[in-house]
């Protein structure tokens, strides 16, 4: 692992990074040069090839979504979602700041691809410095002839413009995003239709992560093969693994998809930072079920994951060392969900709150001798009662807690006191 | 391809977020008026513009503080040892609880969850700044900086 070359962080980290001239002479916007001379088709077919599958969380086949677009020439748009904001997510953050013009350019062409003349950027309110960077990359870009009218003599037009969200966590899910963009509540969609059919404006839209357009440039400048010797048969890639809590180094590490969760933790962020053990890990941010040490050796990718009974997620993992009360590590995540469910789904808006009071009274000490039966009725009324998946995301952290630290839920109900204190 | 005046009439509804950003600049909240003036603007029937405004915690219905500070209290930052701490600290110095007001109008103190800064917990952000690897010193100068920030602007606009 020790030999793998950063792919998507590759400029991270060299002044300036953010500024078109630098991105131009690290080798920036050859894929793109290169896209425009490649009839469309065939670039949805590489990426299909590519294996290339979506970062947000979901790890959709992003050229399933692209095949999914309408051929016919009809109006259609290209979203990029930058709402970044799974608690113990800090990867796109990066991209978005460091990277700018990687993400335009795959952008672009994803457009290109599927026949697009119009994109939009929705960036995380709270992204102030990425707001300002993003301006000032787009106005570059059209500077040089790679956003506006006949892009590098192709004939191809796309328009690119930010647009700035306002603080909800849901609207990274896309049909939220999608009526954000249009000055609406930021509440999820119905789906089907999927926004390859009926997405902005009710046109057909493609909704891509930072993170997924980030490997475009790549895969189309050294083609499906080269992108699938990197990572496993199913996850191919590369991924950011944004890794927080007790470990010594956190930060962002970019590492193949199946790379064993001990190796991030003990080599690349430094292991445990103190003599405490690992006691919990959440995989793949918040709304992943959590792991304990006997899963250490897993190869953090899809399907690994999934068997373990967790999900890869957006890649982010949160370890917590003995010691840590997991009963208020839920009640904590749960606060999260309460706060962000939209309302619009009663048992989202209703459950994420009774089970927020529920773990409150537990960790106040006054929980009850079937508080533990009520947390898993409430969950078991939200899951697969909601529009969108954050309601089947919100129990995760009860219910992954509840099966692996049933006994600090009994202490502190019988005890009315943490086990760990 | 969509002519401009199909893409007008939805363009104008999609205005709204900004609109709402543009009006709280103005008295770092939204008033009743300022919903008003924006319904007016983009020609939106003012329910459909207090109910988008209020859907978004980032668009204010009551007055703040110059400073609106914004501590994070997410997981990473809870186990980082810093979320209460910091809050801890800042209610202490400021004599203000969270969700409060300083005397003055200079602070707004407030709790929030996750700023995607967890590997650089803890965080805090005040208005539009993101302020990481917090501690005590680093807050007591930043709040140092704030109040003499504010005191030269207080300076240059009566003169």
């Amino acid at each position: 692992m020790g030999s793998f070359q950063p792919i998507l962080t590759r400029n991270v980290g060299v002044p300036n990074s953010e500024r078109i001239a630098v991105y131009l002479e690290r080798g920036g916007y050859t894929a793109l040069r290169k896209a425009l001379k490649t009839p469309p088709d065939e670039l949805i077919a590489l990426v299909k090839d590519s294996g290339l599958r979506g970062r947000g969380g979901a790890g959709f086949p992003a050229g399933l979504k692209w095949g999914f677009m309408p051929k016919e020439p009809v109006t259609k748009y290209v979203c990029v979602n930058m709402d970044e904001g799974e608690p113990g997510t800090f990867k796109d953050r990066l991209l978005v700041e460091h990277d700018p013009h990687s993400i335009i350019e795959g952008a672009i062409i994803a457009a290109y691809a599927v026949g697009a003349r119009r994109a939009f950027v929705y960036i995380r309110g709270e992204f102030f410095l990425g707001v300002k960077r993003w301006i000032k990359a787009i106005d570059e870009a059209y500077a040089h002839g790679f956003l506006g009218e006949d892009i590098l003599g192709s004939g191809f037009d796309l328009d690119l413009s930010v647009h700035r969200g306002a603080g909800a966590y849901i609207c990274g899910e896309e049909t939220a995003l999608i009526n954000s963009l249009e000055g609406k509540r930021g509440e999820p969609r119905m789906k089907p239709p999927y926004p390859a059919q009926v997405g902005l404006w009710d046109e057909p839209t493609l909704v891509h992560n930072v993170e997924t357009l980030a490997n475009v440039p790549h895969i189309v400048n050294n083609g499906a093969d080269w992108y699938r010797s990197i990572g496993t048969e199913r996850s191919a890639g590369p991924k950011l693994f944004c890794i927080s809590g007790h470990v010594r180094r956190p930060g962002n590490y970019e590492l193949p998809l199946g790379t064993p969760l001990r190796t991030i933790i003990e080599e690349h962020a430094g292991g445990m930072r103190g003599a405490r053990p690992l006691k919990a890990v959440i995989p793949g941010g918040a709304s992943t079920p959590m792991l304990t040490p006997e899963h250490l050796d897993i190869p953090m990718d899809f399907e690994s994951l999934v068997e373990a009974g967790s999900m890869l997620g957006t890649g982010a993992i949160v370890v917590m060392e003995e010691g840590t009360c997991m009963v208020e590590v839920a009640r904590r995540l749960m606060d999260f969900f309460a706060h962000e469910s939209c309302g619009q789904c009663t048992p989202c808006r209703v459950g994420t709150r009774h089970l927020r009071d529920v773990l409150t009274r537990i960790v106040q000490g006054k929980g009850k001798p079937d508080d533990m039966d009520l947390l898993e009725s409430i969950c078991a009324g939200i899951v697969g009662h909601t529009l969108c998946p954050m309601g089947d995301a919100a129990v995760n952290p009860v219910l992954s807690s509840l099966k692996h630290f049933r006994d600090e839920y009994e202490h502190h109900i019988q005890y009315k006191r943490c086990k760990e204190a | 391809m969509a002519t401009d005046a199909q893409v007008l009439d939805p363009a104008r509804r999609s205005r709204l977020l900004t609109a709402l950003y543009i009006a709280q600049e103005q008295e770092g909240y939204l008033s009743p008026q300022a919903l008003k003036r924006v319904a007016e603007r983009l020609d939106l029937p003012e329910a459909e513009v207090f109910s988008t405004a209020s859907f978004y915690t980032l668009f204010r219905a009551e007055p703040v503080g110059q400073y609106v500070i914004q501590v994070c209290t997410g997981l990473s930052c809870y186990l980082a040892d810093g979320a209460e701490r910091l809050v801890d600290y800042l209610e202490r110095k400021l004599g203000v609880g969270a969700g409060e007001t300083t005397s003055d109008g200079m602070f707004t103190l407030e709790t929030v969850q996750c700023l995607a800064s967890c590997g650089t917990a803890p965080a805090m952000r005040v208005n539009d700044e993101l302020y990481e690897n917090l501690t005590t010193e680093k807050v007591d100068m930043l709040i140092d900086q704030l109040r003499e920030r504010a005191e030269r602007w207080a300076a240059f606009n009566r003169s």
